[in-house]
């Protein structure tokens, strides 16, 4: 069944979701959406050192992502900037650097289109092998680091004074999300990643009573929206990147539409949850 | 385990600087399993931030900060909101650093008269409400050493009452060590052990005297309240002016109250008329 590129792509994206949708719950709730477009245009630096120095691109995305979470936590901690003002400066730069790195070397034919928005056509089963394996550790360690780590969310000095470490999970945090980065980017493109982790997180708010039970939704809505979209990229031959966000944001709407308001009302009660 | 003759947490000397500015300096203070110590003193005294020494957010740039080993920390921040886009519970907000079982967390809430808002969303409580679940949250992990900053801001008066008790009988029923912060100069609980005036330094400290006699705070609370509640009465060499300098007993004015000076009181800081009645009536006093 691998061998039809089509299914590659589904079962790939399908894997980005169930990873991206969890930890997108943490980029809502603490207001990280700037973070994550820093990250992903920090990828394309990343596809450049990639090539320069003949490294693995999932490899040289992740550690370069990584080195700018980093300096972010290290500029935010000893800079007079805001947050915001050091995001946009870590984001353009390392996009623009990247470009410029990706113009000087003449001696490759790149896919740009393909980088920023996706391509399915690159699947390979490899590919599909780094999703699974980079994506079942990183739902590992954020399983491991989830009660910190949504403590510190509520409240960083609670979290501190009652023993969390929050500062120690915030850096694995970043880490976590530098890895989704570098895996997802064959599949949605480095311009569209925030809005894999964001859209489905966000659909799932209204539908969730707990914390656990939004970052499920939000997996399987990702999920969906991945299909409809890969679906919806091969009957029109649209990029795969944008299709699976527009499907994201259809689902989004529906979710604001009556219907679902009534759905909600007459919701069964789930598992761990009181009447 | 703790040893029990071992101080939970101690402050020696300890001070926090901020961009050249000494927020606290020289504070001593020891709390000790089953001890209310009270801070209190006016706004930017270094209240919260002598709270945050203690527990350990803030180090220290002199002095030595010490905690008991394996100590179990229970802390209600003074005023945090919850981002509306978190789905959370009361219930699961007890749940927040630790596992409780479901009978402690009814009983906890139960004991701050919020039993009904078990499966409520934080965000939709009221700010008396949230205050509840925040007691309940540290009460129900029964931790050894539990730090309250302004635990009752915004919960009505004859609530107020009703949690200073809840407070009082925890420490008598489970023998934690508690440091509670309030900024109401006048109203101290009967039961605090010792008393902490601060104003960047420690202006002085003692066992907070009983206000039962006191005809002012009879009629204004009530026989039965007064009873819970104690002035902490003391004799003010400095006072602080409006322009931020401060004129000593002698008549000496300068610009900073000294590391040595004993209570103080501002002219122009005290914004309740509970405090100025007492003020005046110790200034009566002096005369």
């Amino acid at each position: 069944m691998f061998d039809d590129f089509f299914t590659r792509a589904i079962i790939a994206g399908v894997g980005v979701a169930l990873v991206a949708a969890p930890l997108g719950c943490f980029v809502v709730w603490r207001r990280l959406a700037y973070f994550g477009d820093t990250l992903s245009h920090a990828a394309l630096l990343g596809v450049a050192m990639a090539f320069l120095l003949e490294l693995n691109i999932t490899l040289s995305v992740f550690i370069v992502c990584g080195a700018v979470a980093l300096a972010l936590v290290f500029l935010q901690r000893n800079a007079t900037l805001s947050s915001d003002a050091l995001l946009g400066l870590l984001a353009h730069s390392s996009l623009a650097l990247g470009l410029v790195a990706l113009a000087f070397m003449t001696w490759i034919r790149i896919d740009l289109m393909g980088l920023l928005f996706g391509d399915i056509l690159a699947v390979s089963v490899a590919d599909i092998s780094v999703i699974y394996l980079g994506g079942a550790a990183v739902l590992a360690v954020l399983a491991l680091i989830w009660n910190p780590l949504f403590a510190a969310t509520v409240n960083h000095e609670i979290a501190e004074a009652e023993g969390q470490k929050p500062d120690r999970t915030n850096i694995i945090f970043m880490l976590l999300m530098a890895t989704v980065i570098a895996i997802s980017m064959k599949i949605v493109g480095v311009l569209l990643i925030t809005a894999l982790l964001i859209i489905p997180a966000a659909t799932a708010r209204r539908f969730a009573r707990g914390p656990e039970q939004m970052a499920i939704i939000a997996a399987l809505i990702g999920a969906a929206a991945v299909v409809g979209g890969l679906f919806g990229s091969l009957n029109w031959d649209t990029p795969s990147g944008p299709s699976i966000v527009v499907a994201a944001m259809v689902l989004f709407l529906l979710s604001l539409s009556p219907v679902a308001g009534l759905l909600l009302r007459n919701r069964a009660v789930l598992p761990g949850e009181k009447p | 385990m703790l040893n029990p003759s071992e101080p939970l947490v101690s402050l020696k000397n300890v001070g926090l600087e901020k961009s050249g500015r000494w927020l606290v300096r020289g504070i001593d203070l020891q709390v000790r399993s089953g001890e209310i110590v009270t801070l209190i003193g006016p706004n930017g005294s270094g209240k919260s931030t002598t709270a945050k020494l203690a527990l350990g957010i803030h180090q220290p740039d002199e002095g030595e900060a010490r905690r008991a080993s394996g100590l179990k920390v229970g802390y209600v921040p003074q005023k945090i909101s919850v981002d509306w886009t978190l789905p959370l519970t009361v219930e699961r907000f007890m749940r927040l650093t630790r596992r409780l079982s479901s009978a402690d967390i009814k009983q906890a809430l139960a004991a701050t008269g919020i039993a009904h808002l078990a499966s409520a969303e934080v965000r939709n409580l009221s700010g008396g409400e949230f205050q509840r679940a925040m007691l309940a949250r540290v009460i129900a992990a029964r931790p050894d050493f539990l730090v309250l900053d302004e635990p009752v801001q915004g919960v009505d008066f004859a609530g107020e009452i009703a949690l200073y008790e809840l407070i009082t009988k925890i420490r008598d029923d489970l023998g934690f060590g508690i440091l509670l912060i309030s900024h109401d100069l006048h109203v101290v609980m009967a039961a605090t052990d010792q008393v902490i005036c601060l104003n960047g330094h420690v202006c002085c400290k003692g066992s907070p005297d009983a206000v039962a006699e006191s005809a002012e705070y009879r009629n204004l609370f009530g026989d039965r309240a007064a009873a819970s509640l104690a002035i902490y009465q003391h004799n003010h060499d400095h006072t602080h002016l409006p322009d931020g300098s401060v004129r000593h007993a002698d008549g000496s004015v300068t610009d900073h109250c000294h590391a040595d000076d004993g209570h103080h009181h501002d002219d122009g800081g005290h914004e309740d008329p509970v405090g100025a009645a007492v003020r005046n009536r110790q200034e009566t006093d002096h005369v």
